[in-house]
């Protein structure tokens, strides 16, 4: 009867902790006024994403061999490209491209290294040994570069580029996740837990994965503005979207023949990049602060 | 300290090791056969066959792997497949340019990283602290191919003062290293000011301010010391992201480096000088994070005894 007790003063304490953090988190960021100008941003972006195809003013692939290579204009905002499809549609559209392919790569790292960094962590000897050494590897590689070579494997397109981020994103996650965990494995109720004779998996999930959560948002949300770079930047390079698509960093890619043209055509999207990774930063920053104050700077 | 080093050193076996065995395995999951690449489209069956036998590339992935461990012992990194040309030759007249760049790029992000983090601590909670601090967050955001792109426009298009490519002048270097550098500068910039900050709030600041110390010895000569090693780690952190970036800022300006190298093999499959390459790089980036680790020793000496 009494365990039943504890369980249920555990649960409404969580609640509280739970309702008071989020407190936190919103009188922090009013605070932190340009934590909260990202946010705001990136409410904006997200309804972009949402509903770009009913916003873009005209159909992101729709040419105009009258309209070549204009600069901007109230008819097109961000000018036209060479095929004279209209430049600002075609940001609109990419930023689904170029904001899911970032998010869903972080995401599926973050997804990978948090199991392993659990496993490491929990189970020590030679399972945390193996995953360990493995990331030393792993590590001696500069990002890029291992993208690059597993784009290279897999061949181009965005789906690798997914696949290639996240790759790159698992041994950081993993070894924070397994740090973490070292120092909550540690704690009294866990070793309550494991005398009481709870079950291994159980533990981990109930009691270990939910302590580790707040470090997984910060650490997500500081990632997902690199690996939005990343992605453009493979794309840059020929080996991510198609080159022609409305994406980002083949925008740009494709805007390199057209130097001292349309400057527009370099300018627009990557400033796109530019303030979409900015509002990421930011708001990473704000989370971080509030979320886990001992990494602040 | 001397053991120290040798020990540093003789660790680093192992991890290179696996990082020549995972390079080696990498490069022949690239899909494609570099010996009917090679042979071009006329080849027959028998010609493409008579290749793949005299290039090695019949004998089993064991086999071929002794043979790079081998070759890569004694300085031969194998030929090209693309032109026959032994690829250390092409590496040759490719790895000083990069090399140049790399350090031309964080020589001037240590300098500038340290001198706006050293503004934005000393001037904490006023304009020049919002400045450097805007500036480094920007510096982190920001793509270096677009920073480069825009430069081009801007200075070589627009004023003509800098070339939009190659390496014909050491003019040609300035863009492509300042587009490399900003991020990094940037996270310069942001561990300078908070390491400073940090440093700036204990005790034996405060006691040599009270000894009378000017406020400019009390930072250069005691805080700014001891906020270097921070900044040396960040540093040696970089600069595999220098290296990585390295590719798209070279594609950028038509630099003939290692990185356009890199993107050019892949596209044609030339496994050993893809090979070389990634080992090249991560070479590199093992060397330089073990002389930071190295210097790291040398400024704190409590680490050695770990």
């Amino acid at each position: 009867m009494s365990n039943t007790n504890v369980s249920m003063d555990e649960i409404t304490m969580e609640d509280e902790k739970a309702e008071s953090m989020i407190k936190i988190l919103i009188r922090s960021f009013i605070k932190n006024k340009l934590a909260l100008a990202s946010f705001i941003v990136l409410i904006f972006l997200l309804l972009i994403v949402i509903f770009g195809p009913w916003i873009a003013p005209y159909d992101a692939s729709e040419t105009d061999y009258d309209s070549i290579l204009e600069g901007p204009s109230l008819n097109h905002l961000a000018g036209t490209d060479e095929f004279g499809k209209d430049v600002f549609s075609r940001l609109i559209i990419g930023a689904r491209t170029s904001l899911s392919v970032g998010f869903s790569a972080v995401l599926l790292g973050a997804v990978a290294g948090t199991i392993l960094g659990l496993l490491s962590g929990f189970f020590g000897g030679w399972i945390d040994r193996i995953i360990m050494r493995t990331s030393d590897v792993l590590f001696a590689f500069p990002d890029l570069i291992l993208a690059i070579g597993m784009v290279a494997i897999l061949g181009p397109g965005l789906k690798n580029v997914v696949i290639a981020i996240a790759f790159f994103s698992t041994p950081s996650f993993a070894r924070i996740i397994r740090g973490e965990t070292l120092e909550i494995k540690q704690r009294l109720f866990i070793e309550a837990e494991q005398s009481l004779g709870a079950k291994k998996g159980r533990i981990i999930l109930k009691h270990v994965f939910p302590q580790t959560v707040p470090t997984i948002i910060v650490y997500i949300s500081m990632n997902v503005g690199g690996a939005i770079i990343s992605a453009a930047s493979l794309s840059f390079l020929g080996l991510g979207a198609p080159p022609g698509s409305p994406e980002w960093g083949a925008m740009l890619s494709a805007s390199r023949e057209f130097v001292g043209q349309g400057f527009h055509l370099i300018l627009f999207p990557g400033l796109a990049v530019f303030i979409t990774v900015l509002a990421l930063n930011l708001f990473g920053d704000g989370l971080r602060d509030v979320l886990d104050p001992k990494t602040r700077d | 300290m001397g053991s120290y080093i040798v020990k540093r050193i003789l660790g680093l076996i192992p991890l290179l090791l696996a990082v020549s065995f995972v390079i080696f395995i990498f490069v022949h999951l690239i899909p494609g056969d570099p010996a009917r690449m090679m042979a071009g489209r006329d080849a027959t069956n028998e010609e493409v066959e008579a290749l793949r036998v005299s290039l090695g590339l019949d004998k089993s992935l064991v086999e071929q792997y002794f043979v790079y461990m081998k070759g890569l012992l004694s300085g031969d990194l194998g030929h090209s497949l693309r032109s026959n040309v032994p690829v250390t030759e092409l590496f040759s007249d490719r790895f000083l340019p990069s090399l140049q760049l790399s350090l031309m790029s964080i020589g001037w992000a240590i300098a500038m990283g340290i001198i706006m983090g050293v503004i934005a601590a000393v001037f904490r909670g006023k304009w020049p602290d919002y400045l450097s601090t805007f500036i480094a967050i920007s510096g982190i955001s920001v793509p270096n191919f677009w920073l480069g792109l825009v430069m081009i426009q801007i200075f070589a298009v627009g004023f003509g003062w800098f070339p939009a490519g190659g390496i014909e002048t050491w003019k040609s270097y300035i863009m492509p290293s300042f587009a490399l550098g900003a991020g990094i500068m940037a996270m310069i910039t942001r561990f300078t000011r908070s390491s400073l900050v940090q440093t700036l709030q204990e005790d034996f600041i405060r006691t040599a301010r009270s000894r009378g110390l000017n406020e400019k010895s009390v930072i250069f000569g005691h805080a700014l010391k001891k906020s270097i090693i921070t900044v040396l780690t960040i540093a040696g952190l970089q600069f595999g992201y220098l290296l990585g970036g390295s590719v798209v800022v070279e594609a950028v300006f038509s630099f003939p480096g290692m990185g356009r190298l890199l993107i050019d093999s892949i596209q044609f499959r030339d496994y050993p000088v893809v090979q070389s390459l990634l080992l090249i790089f991560s070479l590199q980036f093992i060397l330089v994070n073990l002389v930071v680790d190295i210097l790291y020793g040398i400024f704190n000496p409590k680490i050695r005894y770990n």
